[in-house]
């Protein structure tokens, strides 16, 4: 299962502060993908996950569209 | 296993404009959100952050030449003289609103709420509600009321501690 979050058109730390509120609710193992504008985010995931101990699966950027899937591994 | 495990974090929030509001909400949320354990202690015109209603923030072009405002795809800049005309400080801070809500930037409303959801501290400086005869009911709720031995205790124990 993976659950989606927009957070396209957001500045930060809203995207985090989104993506935290959202991996709180999953299940663990489960996947959280976020759609994001803003391009400090790459970095910005990186340091989430490094941080909470989740895991950045994959990172992409498509024509200013950054996508990050994060695997919930922590509880 | 997390990095953030354990670690904790202390702000002294100082300032009471609408731009440096930001940087310790901002910094406050993100840490939560990383698994930091967050305490502010706000004191002079931090207090100004912890009204009930903070609609009244402004910034002031005043003394800041560094500050240049996009305009048109220009950047504008203030000069003293003309910062300091009645009206003026309202005008830029309406502007600067504006473009924050344009680029997506969280109001502080929204980041102080988000401050507080996430479980952080908050402890306005006894002192200076007292120098400022700030009333506790013109505040919001769920704050500590303490001093600087209390903001000592938790620096001690933090691995950050910052002064804005």
């Amino acid at each position: 299962m993976t659950v989606e979050l927009d957070a396209k058109g957001l500045n930060c730390p809203l995207p985090i502060l989104k993506a935290k509120k959202a991996i709180k609710d999953l299940p663990n193992g489960e996947v959280l993908r976020v759609m994001s504008t803003d391009p400090g985010s790459v970095k910005d995931f990186e340091a989430f996950c490094r941080s909470t101990g989740n895991e950045l699966l994959s990172s992409a950027d498509n024509d200013g569209v950054y996508t990050f899937e994060i695997k919930k591994t922590a509880a | 296993m997390s990095n953030t495990d354990g670690k904790k974090m202390s702000i002294i929030v100082t300032k009471g404009t609408l731009d440096w509001a930001y940087p310790p909400f901002i910094l406050a949320t993100t840490a939560a959100s990383l698994g930091v354990g967050v305490t502010l202690f706000f004191t002079f015109y931090g207090l100004q952050l912890l009204k009930k209603d903070i609609g009244h923030l402004k910034i002031s072009t005043l003394g800041n030449p560094a500050m240049e405002m996009p305009m048109g795809g220009m950047h504008m800049a203030m000069p003293n003289v003309v910062s300091m005309l009645p009206g003026v400080d309202g005008m830029a801070s309406a502007m600067m609103k504006n473009l924050m809500k344009k680029k997506g930037v969280a109001s502080l409303e929204d980041l102080r709420e988000a401050t507080q959801d996430l479980e952080c501290r908050m402890i306005a400086c006894q002192m200076t509600v007292d120098l400022f005869e700030l009333k506790q009911d013109q505040l919001i709720d769920g704050l500590e009321f303490a001093g600087a031995a209390t903001w000592v205790e938790v620096a001690t124990d933090s691995d950050i501690n910052l002064f804005i």
